[in-house]
């Protein structure tokens, strides 16, 4: 495997990224103002704002680093510069590793800036804001993983906008955000049990009481880490070199 | 500079004529693509020489971007062979030699030009002190900062091309390269191919525009899925008795298959 390489890749992914300075601006502020938002909807009722805040810092790198990732392979797909690049020397790890390096950096950036706005100004009590933004960080690279995966079942990029509602939304409602897990009925917890979502939203919860890193705080990463590989391998065997 | 090209040409046709005794490059051997209900490619067998312009003609639809893809190796074929410097097709090591570019130009639109050349030198482990030398070959020397988007069709094919030549390869395969362009680019992109092969490499050019193929070395006329002539310009011109190449394509097009 070569580092030039995936540099090179995750460097003309965000360079691509940089000319598209509304995109930019939707990134990195959109979060913010949506939080705003909603701490104000429950401005009586600031539990409300306490308990979900932490959980959506981690919802909107999710959700956007899936439509952003989905929506670039399947234009990748379609524009005939994915089949060239796999006549290169470039190889599929690499491709897909660039890719995850560069939405890396744009979710970081995006959640320093929404964990910054909400602590700070919004007067968000965390304990342990660090565990905010490195779940936020493996969050967005959960959901690079997932668009890489659904933008091989997308021949369109109007289909791969509407894998979101699919495999997003069910997992939005079942991760603890609405409700707390352990209160839903026993099927809908089974099926959370085994979303990744749900996971990473545990370990918001944890990180908004708890100091330190803690034990169960591994095994959230573990779980997130564990679907990321799944489904980045699962989609490293997508991209075929030889199609009809 | 106009006599040394044309005495250079002159050299590469002479060369070209002796074909048969140059080493084969890319070999096909009843090769057959079916795609849905559509044999693509029926039982299509063929030589490329080394070191020489081979101009695919035909019509469109009539299987030269099928026949191009398969000797890259990314397309899905039924059955037959191809081999490229002596290995199957898509192998990993022929991925440094082969330079593929695509009909419709396979770069980022939202990318500057030179940003583009910068990602594909990097992936073929090129110079990017290249750049300038290949955007120059392709006559975009001043465009290097424009957005590739904002470029015509025909300016964009050219980035497609500069950023295969960064690869340094030595079989190029390119697919309609010169679709769109205004004659004095068309003659300078031919003359860059002559270049090329005048220095080794060969290239596999495909075009619907007969008489393009009288710049090539070699001609290979495709319809219907099947090789109909394999011959060099003159050759063609002599077994079809008309100087006018379009016309000599449709008496060939024309006679009953063989």
């Amino acid at each position: 495997m070569s580092v030039t390489r995936t540099l090179a890749t995750a460097r003309r992914v965000l360079q691509q990224l940089s000319h598209d300075r509304r995109s930019i601006a939707l990134m990195v502020l959109m979060p913010s103002v949506l939080l705003v938002i909603f701490k104000y909807v429950y401005y009586d009722n600031p539990m409300v704002f306490d308990r979900i805040g932490p959980q959506m810092l981690g919802l909107f790198p999710f959700i956007i680093m899936f439509l952003i990732t989905s929506i670039t392979m399947v234009r990748e797909r379609t524009s005939g510069t994915l089949e060239r690049l796999l006549t290169t020397p470039l190889r599929r790890v690499e491709l897909i590793l660039g890719y995850a390096l560069a939405f890396a950096m744009a979710a970081l950036v995006q959640s320093l800036v929404s964990s910054a706005v909400a602590i700070w100004l919004l007067d968000l009590t965390v304990r342990t804001p660090w565990v905010i933004v490195l779940f936020a960080v493996l969050d967005a690279l959960l959901g690079t993983a997932l668009g890489l995966l659904m933008s091989a079942f997308a021949t369109t990029e109007f289909q791969a906008v509407q894998f979101m509602p699919l495999v997003i939304i069910p997992q939005i409602l079942l991760c603890g955000l609405l409700t707390p897990r352990d209160q839903m009925v026993d099927v809908l917890r089974w099926i959370s049990n085994v979303l990744p979502l749900s996971y990473a939203t545990d370990a918001f919860n944890e990180a908004t009481v708890k100091v330190g890193f803690t034990e169960d705080m591994w095994t959230d990463a573990a779980v997130v880490g564990g679907y990321m590989l799944a489904a980045i391998t699962l989609a490293s065997m997508t991209l075929r070199r030889r199609t009809p | 500079m106009g006599t040394s090209r044309y005495i250079q040409r002159m050299v590469n046709i002479a060369q070209a004529s002796e074909s048969h005794a140059r080493a084969v490059a890319i070999e096909v051997r009843d090769l057959v693509v079916i795609r849905g209900r559509n044999r693509v490619l029926d039982s299509l067998s063929v030589d490329v020489p080394e070191g020489s312009v081979t101009g695919l003609l035909g019509p469109s639809g009539c299987g030269k971007t099928t026949l191009i893809r398969s000797i890259v190796g990314v397309q899905i074929v039924e059955s037959g062979t191809v081999q490229v410097l002596g290995e199957p097709a898509g192998s990993a090591s022929l991925r440094e030699r082969v330079g593929y570019v695509t009909q419709s130009s396979s770069v980022y639109p939202d990318l500057t030009v030179a940003q583009n050349l910068h990602f594909f030198a990097a992936i073929a482990g090129a110079d990017s002190a290249a750049i300038a030398g290949a955007l120059d070959n392709v006559g975009l020397g001043d465009t290097a900062d424009s957005l590739t988007g904002n470029l015509s069709g025909g300016e964009r094919t050219r980035v497609s091309i500069a950023a295969s030549l960064l690869a340094d390869p030595d079989i190029y395969l390119l697919d309609e390269p010169t679709v769109g362009l205004d004659p004095v680019l068309r003659r300078d992109l031919w003359q860059l191919f002559a270049n090329l092969a005048t220095g080794g490499k060969t290239l596999l050019v495909s075009s619907h525009v007969m008489d393009e193929a009288g710049r090539c070395d070699r001609v290979l006329l495709m319809r219907k899925g099947r090789l109909i002539a394999d011959a060099t310009p003159d050759e063609l011109r002599a077994q079809t008795g008309e100087d006018d190449l379009e016309k000599a394509f449709l008496i060939l097009a024309e006679r009953p298959a063989t």
